[in-house]
């Protein structure tokens, strides 16, 4: 039997921080199994949803669900049921891949035997495992992610959060991540919620699209719906039609200070 | 259970990695207790108030359970961003579990760090009373780690941006050092530095340690426990509320 309900229900979203609304009415489903894209300029308030989403921040009216339940109310039942790559990296770099994904095991109470057993198969697949007791400061950074999206799959989740994963990757990389993601996607069922830049990944890996810009969801479909609707060939085209070719410049925040902090360091 | 565990051996595996860095943490105590203690040795003796080498190394160990503690505490700045932290945020578990699997991993570093640092002041000269002393001091120790390391997480939970990081250093933790009488006696201050000094949980800290250590006190060293223990517990309860109110 299957579950017909949507896995992801938003309705109404709204966040604003002091004056500036970064989500504003947003409303989307995402069914259980596909993968699911959210295409947006910078600022567009793809990070505040996921963020939402993955109980790290509150809403400031709209309703939240996952898997029937309320990120809001319901955080840590919510929390055993996805695994989530965030835009600015998550691994320990002092310990070793095998620690990290270990300690996520105890976090999530995967019992030790299937803590080792999922921990190897995920590490194989990501072509980790020869490295695993190499500390994370030695990898690059296609290594790092890879480690990363096999850590946040060992408690084997309903759905895993990407957000723009391939930023800064090689094509090589983001090819081979793509092609593994998506083979969890089929063989696993996990459903795969994703953020990018690159019209190209979406128009592969996605089964559907939201166009996100302004904190408004201004389209959604298959990238050949959203052709379609916008009368044109690419979906890169498609997106330039919806959401203008003007460039966004987000303030310069405290948090973008750090970033360039942290690429000088390269911890 | 597992979880406090975890995250505390995680604190304690990354510093014990960091040899690097557990060398250099002893220069700065180690100036002080060559610069000062030396250097200020001769007048305090003058005065009638014995060895400051005695006098000061409970001072500087309490000042490198101090500042460990509470860079522990700041070092999340930058973990909410780039580091673990956002992993243990979403995970399935109690918020006070992380809380207190962190703050103690803190706390145990800072207490490896004061050891190191005991070490030290015995080579360059320091006599505790007894050997029996050192165990009880070492409780002290432990308190004064407890008490910054859950003060740090509080900050650490409430402050955003890497500039806060300076004001903490500048406006709290160096004048918690200055104020706490680890490099002058408490007897004889002037009225608002009186004050200070017993506002400074840091003080009372120093004054176990020495009292248990060189068996001098201002307080008493049963005052000293008592007072450590009860700010401790208020200070894990700021830094556990705070911590569960962080938001990505």
């Amino acid at each position: 039997m299957s579950d017909n309900t949507p896995i992801i229900r938003v309705q109404h979203l709204v966040r604003t921080f002091d004056k500036v609304t970064a989500v504003n009415d947003v409303t989307f489903e995402v069914r259980r199994g596909e993968t699911f894209a959210f295409l947006g300029p910078n600022g567009a308030g793809k990070t505040t949803t996921i963020k939402m989403l993955t109980t790290v921040l509150q809403p400031t009216s709209g309703t939240l669900e996952l898997d029937g339940l309320s990120p809001v109310t319901d955080a840590t039942e919510v929390r055993k049921r996805f695994g989530v790559v965030f835009q600015d990296p998550s691994l320990d770099s002092e310990l070793t891949a095998w620690e990290n994904v270990d300690i996520h095991g105890v976090l999530y109470h995967v019992p030790r035997r299937v803590r080792h057993e999922r921990g190897e198969v995920l590490l194989k697949l990501f072509e980790l495992w020869d490295r695993r007791n190499d500390l994370v400061k030695t990898f690059s950074g296609g290594m790092r992610r890879r480690l990363e999206i096999a850590r946040g799959l060992l408690h084997t989740p309903k759905v895993l959060f990407l957000d723009e994963p391939t930023q800064g990757l090689d094509p090589q990389s983001r090819n081979q991540m793509w092609t593994i993601v998506k083979n969890l996607n089929t063989t696993e069922g996990v459903t795969v919620f994703l953020t990018t830049h690159y019209m190209d990944e979406a128009d592969r890996v996605a089964d559907r699209i939201a166009v996100i810009d302004h904190g408004k969801i201004v389209a959604t479909g298959s990238s050949a719906e959203l052709k379609q609707q916008t009368a044109t060939d690419s979906l890169e085209a498609a997106f330039l039609k919806l959401t203008g070719t003007s460039i966004r410049d987000e303030e310069f925040s405290a948090q973008d200070r750090m970033r360039q902090i942290s690429r000088v360091w390269r911890r | 259970m597992n979880v406090v565990y975890i995250l505390w051996l995680r604190e304690v595996k990354k510093y014990l990695r960091s040899r690097a860095q557990i060398v250099a943490s002893i220069g700065q105590p180690l100036m002080y207790l060559a610069v000062l203690g030396f250097g200020l040795g001769p007048i305090f003796r003058k005065a009638g108030e014995g060895s400051y080498l005695q006098f000061m190394a409970p001072g500087v160990i309490g000042m490198t359970v101090l500042f460990t503690a509470m860079f522990s505490g700041i070092a999340m700045l930058w973990d909410r961003q780039f580091g673990f932290l956002k992993e243990t945020l979403v995970a399935p578990v109690p918020r006070v579990q992380v809380m207190l699997g962190r703050t103690l991993g803190g706390a145990t570093v800072a207490v490896i760090q004061g050891a190191i640092i005991f070490a030290v002041t015995l080579i360059v000269g320091f006599r505790p009373t007894s050997a029996l002393a050192v165990p009880v001091a070492f409780l002290l120790i432990a308190l004064i780690a407890v008490v910054f390391a859950a003060l740090a997480t509080a900050i650490g939970s409430s402050i955003k941006e890497m500039q806060g990081f300076q004001m903490v250093m500048n406006f709290l933790v160096m004048p918690l050092w200055f104020l706490s009488g680890a490099l002058y006696p408490l007897q004889g201050l002037p009225a608002v530095l009186a004050v200070l000094t017993r506002v400074d949980p840091l003080t009372y800290g120093i004054d176990g340690v020495r009292g248990t250590m060189i068996g001098a006190t201002h307080f008493g060293v049963a005052m000293d426990v008592g007072i450590l223990i009860g700010v401790g517990i208020l200070f894990v309860i700021a830094g556990a509320w705070r911590f569960s109110k962080i938001e990505v």
